[in-house]
């Protein structure tokens, strides 16, 4: 299929309990480039994202079965620390979520406890980088030590984008990161994004699937646990296989 | 349908009869908070009503002999101050020529004012060499007397003090030679069988022993069970019944938990008997589920998105917990212990078993001295049967009162200052 899958699931199995939230998803994802995840509420495709950095594991009844692997190593094997797998692969919630400490604590936490930086310039140095990398070094750069959560919506969302690329991973998954955001801070991010993937493989959870369109250079489709189609995105916005990501994507179903 | 359709915004009736019912449940609202606020009014107005007499104590003058046949200046503790203060008396009340007189004569200083005259030439011994007028404790009737607590219109034989006491009163009156002084023994002395020398300061000193080995206990233990119950414990049926028996805990009369203490530390580890160790060993007990509890609610409290932050950061358990979750509930962590705290402050009967009830004169000096705690000696005051002690009840329950509204303040302070908002 494609070249240098950066990521490979085979056959992954979810459950919640005796509930089965995936069924045999098998999906490839390429490096340097936006992956969508679409589908209505419900199919299992923020279930399939945060299997990529095990948050799955903090639900005690969750259960994954079958085979994910980044860069050709199983991350469900039994000698992963799930710790290293989070420094490889950040994550960007639905809701920003900005530690209650001052702008610069947030950004240089990960690099602090995974020990990236040697003395105080260095870190100086990485809290710019991070903060430019997201767009928000000219807005933040006169209050750096004033708190997070004192930022707008889509500043604090985009600060939590510059908290998970501080950390420098191979994988940026991103849960749905513009629904809580109007359309203005809605665009800034989209922007960043198409900016990221040059060092980043991206994969976002949307809802809308405009911004799927713009965004992404690739989509699956989700529909009830089943993974029913990917491919280029433009793909299957334009000559769907499927009959049921045709009527999504036309807005009969979902 | 004409134009009775005018109509429709006005009350209709089930509209009347809904706004009645809202009136009148917020006036049953009403009327319970006044209640309850005249209730506390009355309850701690009439507190201070009896205990603000406390801070007040009688004292009389005496002219008193301390020339050097007296009292050798050498040797000042081998005179008999005694001696010293009864023949002032006499000297003053010469009529008093019968032992019987005598004896009632002596009544009217307090049985330390020998030791009160003795500190004061210690400390000053230039009085020495003359005759000097020096003041010294009233008895306690003499000073209840003197408040009021006394009526000279009952019959000789209903009263502590008789006619012959009260002429000499007023007789000390009429020359200036009793005064009335802010009563710092209250707060200095121990307990006494005497109640104008009795002072909650070894109850004061036993509370605050007793409260921070409390303190240091509950605070900790209580903290990092709730921390590994709420944040590493797996959910399953064993962290269910842990749950349960903490709740089931909290609710257990205080007296049980004395109990326990009387028959583990005091029988099992041979622990010194009415020791504040020991009694703040058997308040932790009772104190630790409430602070299990309010640091678990308040740890529950932290919104799950900033755990899920810093574990998307790759943060561990650990890290995740101390770094953010637990700065966060530490506020309400703080709040839950010192509610647990004042109600361990204000509780008798676990240290009524574990022997803190017992009568201690001297303040104790460590954590394994006998000592006593505030409400136990509010207990044993009013228990005791001379009219006197019924202000100092009140006085020490004033003190209690206050210190709980201290903590309660502080509670809210650190709540203010450590609060953050997210």
């Amino acid at each position: 299929m494609l070249k240098t899958p950066i990521i490979t699931a085979r056959d992954v199995d979810v459950y919640y309990g005796q509930k089965q939230a995936l069924d045999k998803i098998n999906l490839e994802i390429p490096e340097h480039k936006v992956t969508s995840l679409i589908g209505p509420s419900g199919c299992g495709k923020t279930t399939f994202l945060r299997c990529i950095n095990r948050m799955n594991d903090l639900v005690g009844i969750c259960r994954v079965e079958g085979d994910i692997q980044i860069s050709g190593q199983d991350i469900y094997a039994p000698d992963v620390d799930v710790v290293a797998l989070r420094a490889q692969v950040g994550m960007v919630f639905q809701k920003p979520n900005p530690f209650p400490k001052s702008i610069y604590e947030n950004v240089a936490y990960g690099p602090k406890i995974h020990g990236l930086t040697s003395g105080k310039t260095d870190m100086d140095e990485l809290v710019e980088w991070s903060l430019r990398k997201a767009g928000l070094w000219e807005e933040v750069k006169d209050r750096l030590f004033e708190t997070g959560t004192g930022l707008s919506g889509g500043q604090q969302q985009r600060l939590c984008i510059a908290r998970a690329i501080a950390v420098k991973p191979k994988v940026i998954l991103m849960d749905e990161p513009c629904s809580a955001l109007d359309p203005i801070a809605t665009a800034i991010i989209e922007e960043l994004i198409d900016e990221l993937r040059k060092n980043f493989t991206i994969i976002i959870v949307t809802h809308s699937m405009q911004q799927a369109a713009r965004v992404s250079q690739r989509t699956a489709f989700f529909h009830m646990g089943n993974l029913v189609e990917s491919g280029a995105t433009k793909t299957i916005f334009t000559s769907p296989n499927d009959e049921r990501t045709q009527n999504y994507i036309t807005g009969r179903i979902g | 349908m004409t134009d009775t359709d005018t109509s429709f915004l006005k009350g209709q009736k089930h509209l009347v009869k809904r706004h009645r019912a809202e009136t009148r449940f917020q006036w049953m609202g009403r009327l319970a908070i006044v209640m309850s606020l005249s209730f506390l009014i009355f309850m701690v107005g009439s507190i201070f009503w009896q205990g603000k007499s406390a801070l007040q104590t009688s004292e009389i003058a005496l002219t008193v002999n301390l020339s050097a046949e007296v009292i050798d200046p050498q040797d000042i503790r081998g005179a008999s101050f005694d001696k010293i203060v009864k023949t002032a008396l006499r000297e003053q009340f010469s009529e008093a020529s019968k032992r019987k007189e005598k004896k009632k004569l002596y009544g009217l200083v307090s049985s330390d004012a020998g030791y009160e005259l003795r500190n004061q030439i210690e400390e000053n011994p230039a009085l020495l060499g003359g005759t000097q007028t020096l003041w010294v404790s009233a008895s306690d009737d003499v000073d209840i007397f003197l408040k009021g607590q006394i009526d000279r219109n009952v019959p000789q034989s209903d009263r502590r003090l008789d006619d012959q006491q009260i002429g000499w009163i007023d007789t000390l009156t009429e020359t200036f030679a009793i005064r009335s002084v802010f009563n710092t023994k209250f707060f200095t002395n121990g307990d006494s069988r005497e109640p104008e020398l009795a002072g909650i300061l070894s109850a004061l000193v036993g509370s605050a022993l007793s409260l921070s080995v409390c303190f240091l206990l509950s605070f900790p233990i209580g903290i990092l069970a709730a921390v590994y119950l709420e944040e590493f414990a797996p959910k399953n049926r064993w962290s269910d019944i842990i749950e349960i028996n903490i709740n089931n805990l909290a609710a257990v009369p205080s007296i049980v938990f004395g109990l326990l203490g009387l028959s583990i530390f005091l029988s099992t580890f041979g622990l010194p008997r009415s020791s504040p160790l020991v009694g703040g060993m058997v308040l932790s007990l009772m104190t630790l589920p409430t602070i299990i509890i309010a640091s678990r609610a308040s740890l529950r409290a932290v919104p799950p998105s900033i755990r899920e932050a810093a574990l998307g950061m790759g943060a561990s358990q650990v890290q995740a917990t101390f770094h953010h979750v637990a700065p966060l509930a530490l506020p309400g962590m703080f709040t839950g212990a010192i509610v647990g705290m004042a109600r361990a402050l204000g509780d008798t009967a676990p240290l009524l078993m574990i022997g803190m009830v017992a009568f201690i004169v001297d303040v104790p000096k460590s954590l394994l001295e006998p000592a006593t705690a505030l409400p136990v000696q509010i207990f044993l005051w009013a228990d005791a049967p001379e009219r006197a002690f019924l202000e100092k009840t009140s006085a020490a329950i004033i003190v209690l009162l206050l210190f709980l509204v201290l903590m309660n303040i502080a509670a809210i302070i650190l709540r203010k200052k450590y609060e953050l908002r997210f």
